[in-house]
Protein backbone atom coordinates (compact mmCIF):
# COMPACT_ATOMS: atom_id res chain seq x y z
CA UNK A 1 0.00 0.00 0.00
CA UNK A 2 1.28 3.87 -1.12
CA UNK A 3 0.52 6.03 2.01
CA UNK A 4 1.22 9.56 2.28
CA UNK A 5 2.01 11.01 6.00
CA UNK A 6 0.46 14.52 7.71
CA UNK A 7 3.32 15.64 10.85
CA UNK A 8 1.40 18.10 12.85
CA UNK A 9 3.32 19.02 15.63
CA UNK A 10 6.87 19.65 16.42
CA UNK A 11 9.33 17.91 18.29
CA UNK A 12 9.75 16.66 21.78
CA UNK A 13 6.66 18.41 22.51
CA UNK A 14 3.88 16.15 21.13
CA UNK A 15 4.52 12.41 20.70
CA UNK A 16 2.86 13.18 16.91
CA UNK A 17 6.03 13.35 15.12
CA UNK A 18 7.44 10.04 17.07
CA UNK A 19 4.42 8.59 16.50
CA UNK A 20 4.85 9.29 12.44
CA UNK A 21 7.82 8.39 12.52
CA UNK A 22 7.52 4.49 13.87
CA UNK A 23 4.51 4.25 11.61
CA UNK A 24 6.67 5.17 8.61
CA UNK A 25 9.76 2.85 9.94
CA UNK A 26 6.74 0.13 10.21
CA UNK A 27 5.20 -0.06 7.36
CA UNK A 28 8.12 0.33 5.31
CA UNK A 29 9.69 -2.76 7.12
CA UNK A 30 6.14 -4.50 5.97
CA UNK A 31 7.03 -3.91 2.54
CA UNK A 32 4.72 -0.46 1.98
CA UNK A 33 5.48 2.69 0.47
CA UNK A 34 5.71 6.04 2.65
CA UNK A 35 5.90 8.00 -0.88
CA UNK A 36 5.92 11.46 1.48
CA UNK A 37 5.32 13.00 5.02
CA UNK A 38 3.84 16.49 4.70
CA UNK A 39 5.17 18.88 8.11
CA UNK A 40 2.56 21.43 8.76
CA UNK A 41 1.92 24.24 11.76
CA UNK A 42 4.79 23.15 14.24
CA UNK A 43 5.80 20.24 12.46
CA UNK A 44 7.92 22.23 10.54
CA UNK A 45 10.26 22.46 13.37
CA UNK A 46 11.42 18.98 13.08
CA UNK A 47 13.44 19.89 9.91
CA UNK A 48 15.52 21.93 12.02
CA UNK A 49 19.47 21.08 11.88
CA UNK A 50 20.04 23.31 15.11
CA UNK A 51 18.29 21.28 17.39
CA UNK A 52 21.12 19.36 20.08
CA UNK A 53 18.73 16.79 22.33
CA UNK A 54 20.71 15.16 25.46
CA UNK A 55 22.51 12.01 23.95
CA UNK A 56 20.86 9.83 25.61
CA UNK A 57 17.81 11.31 23.91
CA UNK A 58 16.35 10.01 20.21
CA UNK A 59 17.08 12.92 17.65
CA UNK A 60 14.14 13.46 16.09
CA UNK A 61 15.37 15.65 13.01
CA UNK A 62 18.32 12.78 12.71
CA UNK A 63 16.19 10.03 12.25
CA UNK A 64 13.65 11.60 9.67
CA UNK A 65 17.41 12.29 7.37
CA UNK A 66 18.49 9.06 7.64
CA UNK A 67 14.89 7.44 7.13
CA UNK A 68 14.83 10.05 3.85
CA UNK A 69 18.55 8.75 2.93
CA UNK A 70 17.69 5.03 3.06
CA UNK A 71 14.24 4.82 1.79
CA UNK A 72 14.15 8.33 -0.36
CA UNK A 73 11.29 8.88 1.81
CA UNK A 74 10.17 12.86 0.63
CA UNK A 75 10.06 15.05 3.78
CA UNK A 76 8.18 18.41 2.52
CA UNK A 77 8.02 21.41 4.87
CA UNK A 78 5.27 23.77 4.45
CA UNK A 79 6.68 26.52 3.20
CA UNK A 80 4.42 29.67 4.92
CA UNK A 81 4.57 27.47 8.19
CA UNK A 82 8.48 27.94 7.64
CA UNK A 83 8.45 31.30 6.98
CA UNK A 84 6.15 31.86 10.12
CA UNK A 85 9.13 30.02 12.25
CA UNK A 86 12.14 30.56 10.72
CA UNK A 87 12.62 27.57 9.16
CA UNK A 88 15.44 28.76 5.95
CA UNK A 89 16.62 26.84 3.16
CA UNK A 90 18.95 28.06 0.06
CA UNK A 91 15.88 29.78 -1.76
CA UNK A 92 14.18 31.10 1.38
CA UNK A 93 17.41 32.70 2.58
CA UNK A 94 17.78 34.66 -0.50
CA UNK A 95 14.20 35.64 -1.06
CA UNK A 96 13.98 37.03 2.04
CA UNK A 97 17.47 37.99 2.81
CA UNK A 98 18.42 36.30 5.93
CA UNK A 99 21.86 34.97 6.46
CA UNK A 100 21.32 31.41 7.62
CA UNK A 101 20.51 28.27 6.62
CA UNK A 102 18.50 25.33 9.28
CA UNK A 103 16.74 22.92 6.66
CA UNK A 104 18.45 19.76 7.30
CA UNK A 105 19.54 17.12 4.90
CA UNK A 106 16.19 15.42 3.65
CA UNK A 107 13.69 17.95 4.16
CA UNK A 108 12.61 20.05 1.06
CA UNK A 109 10.76 23.37 1.37
CA UNK A 110 7.15 23.20 -0.82
CA UNK A 111 3.74 24.59 -0.95
CA UNK A 112 0.08 22.58 0.41
CA UNK A 113 0.04 21.54 -3.33
CA UNK A 114 2.43 18.77 -2.48
CA UNK A 115 -0.15 17.75 0.75
CA UNK A 116 -3.34 17.74 -1.37
CA UNK A 117 -1.07 15.59 -4.39
CA UNK A 118 -0.07 13.25 -2.00
CA UNK A 119 -4.08 12.54 -0.34
CA UNK A 120 -4.76 12.60 -4.08
CA UNK A 121 -1.83 10.22 -4.91
CA UNK A 122 -1.53 8.18 -2.21
CA UNK A 123 -3.70 4.97 -0.98
CA UNK A 124 -3.89 6.06 2.72
CA UNK A 125 -3.45 9.77 4.50
CA UNK A 126 -2.52 9.72 7.51
CA UNK A 127 -2.66 12.43 10.04
CA UNK A 128 -0.48 12.60 13.18
CA UNK A 129 -1.22 15.74 15.59
CA UNK A 130 -2.92 17.25 18.72
CA UNK B 1 6.69 25.42 -6.63
CA UNK B 2 3.37 25.15 -5.58
CA UNK B 3 -0.26 25.61 -6.32
CA UNK B 4 0.13 23.83 -9.85
CA UNK B 5 -3.02 22.56 -11.41
CA UNK B 6 -3.06 19.03 -10.75
CA UNK B 7 -3.36 17.24 -14.28
CA UNK B 8 -3.83 13.76 -12.69
CA UNK B 9 -7.63 13.47 -13.74
CA UNK B 10 -8.32 11.69 -10.37
CA UNK B 11 -11.24 13.14 -8.30
CA UNK B 12 -11.22 11.60 -4.64
CA UNK B 13 -13.38 12.97 -1.99
CA UNK B 14 -11.42 15.34 0.85
CA UNK B 15 -13.25 15.90 4.00
CA UNK B 16 -12.06 18.75 6.18
CA UNK B 17 -12.73 18.52 10.05
CA UNK B 18 -12.37 21.71 12.21
CA UNK B 19 -12.79 21.09 15.50
CA UNK B 20 -10.84 24.44 17.26
CA UNK B 21 -11.68 27.62 18.25
CA UNK B 22 -10.50 30.13 15.37
CA UNK B 23 -7.71 32.11 17.12
CA UNK B 24 -6.58 30.59 20.44
CA UNK B 25 -4.37 28.21 17.85
CA UNK B 26 -3.05 28.32 14.13
CA UNK B 27 -4.99 25.27 13.17
CA UNK B 28 -8.10 27.13 11.84
CA UNK B 29 -6.34 29.02 10.07
CA UNK B 30 -4.21 26.94 8.51
CA UNK B 31 -6.63 24.49 7.75
CA UNK B 32 -9.23 27.37 6.12
CA UNK B 33 -5.28 27.88 3.95
CA UNK B 34 -5.21 24.63 3.31
CA UNK B 35 -8.58 24.19 1.68
CA UNK B 36 -8.09 27.34 -0.91
CA UNK B 37 -4.84 25.87 -1.87
CA UNK B 38 -6.79 22.29 -2.45
CA UNK B 39 -9.45 23.98 -4.52
CA UNK B 40 -7.16 24.32 -7.29
CA UNK B 41 -6.64 20.51 -7.56
CA UNK B 42 -10.62 20.26 -8.73
CA UNK B 43 -11.42 17.74 -6.12
CA UNK B 44 -14.80 16.89 -4.40
CA UNK B 45 -13.98 19.09 -1.16
CA UNK B 46 -16.20 19.03 2.57
CA UNK B 47 -16.12 20.69 5.31
CA UNK B 48 -17.17 20.00 8.77
CA UNK B 49 -17.36 21.82 11.92
CA UNK B 50 -17.39 20.13 15.07
CA UNK B 51 -16.81 21.09 18.52
CA UNK B 52 -15.24 24.51 19.35
CA UNK B 53 -14.91 24.52 15.68
CA UNK B 54 -18.16 25.89 14.90
CA UNK B 55 -16.77 29.22 16.74
CA UNK B 56 -14.80 29.64 13.10
CA UNK B 57 -18.18 30.24 11.34
CA UNK B 58 -19.56 32.65 14.05
CA UNK B 59 -20.54 36.06 12.70
CA UNK B 60 -18.67 39.06 14.31
CA UNK B 61 -15.47 38.34 14.95
CA UNK B 62 -13.40 41.00 15.51
CA UNK B 63 -10.25 39.59 16.23
CA UNK B 64 -7.93 42.64 15.38
CA UNK B 65 -7.97 43.74 18.86
CA UNK B 66 -5.84 40.67 19.48
CA UNK B 67 -3.66 41.67 16.62
CA UNK B 68 -4.51 38.48 15.08
CA UNK B 69 -6.26 38.67 11.54
CA UNK B 70 -9.80 37.92 10.67
CA UNK B 71 -10.03 34.94 8.19
CA UNK B 72 -13.44 34.21 9.12
CA UNK B 73 -14.23 36.84 6.06
CA UNK B 74 -12.48 33.92 3.40
CA UNK B 75 -15.48 31.51 4.64
CA UNK B 76 -17.70 33.80 2.71
CA UNK B 77 -15.76 33.43 -0.38
CA UNK B 78 -15.51 29.45 -0.32
CA UNK B 79 -18.44 29.47 -2.64
CA UNK B 80 -16.40 31.03 -5.61
CA UNK B 81 -13.49 28.00 -4.89
CA UNK B 82 -16.14 25.54 -5.31
CA UNK B 83 -16.62 24.95 -1.87
CA UNK B 84 -19.65 24.39 -1.27
CA UNK B 85 -20.38 21.69 1.15
CA UNK B 86 -20.02 22.89 5.06
CA UNK B 87 -21.39 20.68 7.40
CA UNK B 88 -21.83 21.90 10.67
CA UNK B 89 -22.89 19.32 13.49
CA UNK B 90 -26.21 20.14 15.55
CA UNK B 91 -24.93 19.48 18.87
CA UNK B 92 -21.90 21.60 18.64
CA UNK B 93 -23.56 24.72 18.43
CA UNK B 94 -26.37 23.55 20.73
CA UNK B 95 -23.75 23.16 23.36
CA UNK B 96 -22.81 26.39 22.79
CA UNK B 97 -25.69 28.22 23.12
CA UNK B 98 -25.46 29.05 19.19
CA UNK B 99 -27.78 28.20 15.75
CA UNK B 100 -27.89 28.59 12.11
CA UNK B 101 -28.38 31.94 12.81
CA UNK B 102 -25.27 33.57 14.37
CA UNK B 103 -23.33 32.00 11.18
CA UNK B 104 -21.46 33.52 8.45
CA UNK B 105 -22.71 31.65 5.97
CA UNK B 106 -25.13 28.71 4.81
CA UNK B 107 -24.18 25.24 6.16
CA UNK B 108 -25.89 22.12 6.49
CA UNK B 109 -26.45 20.98 9.88
CA UNK B 110 -25.64 17.05 10.56
CA UNK B 111 -26.49 15.42 13.59
CA UNK B 112 -23.87 14.30 16.03
CA UNK B 113 -25.14 10.29 15.30
CA UNK B 114 -24.20 10.72 11.22
CA UNK B 115 -21.01 12.34 12.16
CA UNK B 116 -19.49 9.07 11.07
CA UNK B 117 -21.45 8.26 8.09
CA UNK B 118 -20.19 11.26 6.68
CA UNK B 119 -16.81 10.60 7.33
CA UNK B 120 -17.06 7.33 6.22
CA UNK B 121 -18.42 8.26 2.68
CA UNK B 122 -14.81 9.96 2.29
CA UNK B 123 -11.05 9.17 0.45
CA UNK B 124 -9.07 11.81 2.59
CA UNK B 125 -10.02 12.88 5.96
CA UNK B 126 -8.10 15.78 7.24
CA UNK B 127 -8.54 16.65 10.98
CA UNK B 128 -7.61 20.02 12.44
Amino acid sequence: MKFAILVNEGPYQHQASDSAYQFAVAAIESGHEVARVFFYHDGVNNGSNLTTPPQDDRHIQKRWSALAAESGVDLVLCVAACQRRGMVDEGERDRNKKDAINVADGFRISGLGQLIEAGIEADRLLTFGD
Amino acid sequence: MEDEEYAGGVQKKFIYINRRAPHGTVYAHEALETVLIGAAFDQDVSMLFIDDGVYQLKKEQRPDSLEMKNFSKAFKALEMYDVEKLFVETESLQERGLNESDLLVDVELVARAKVAELIDQQDVVLSF
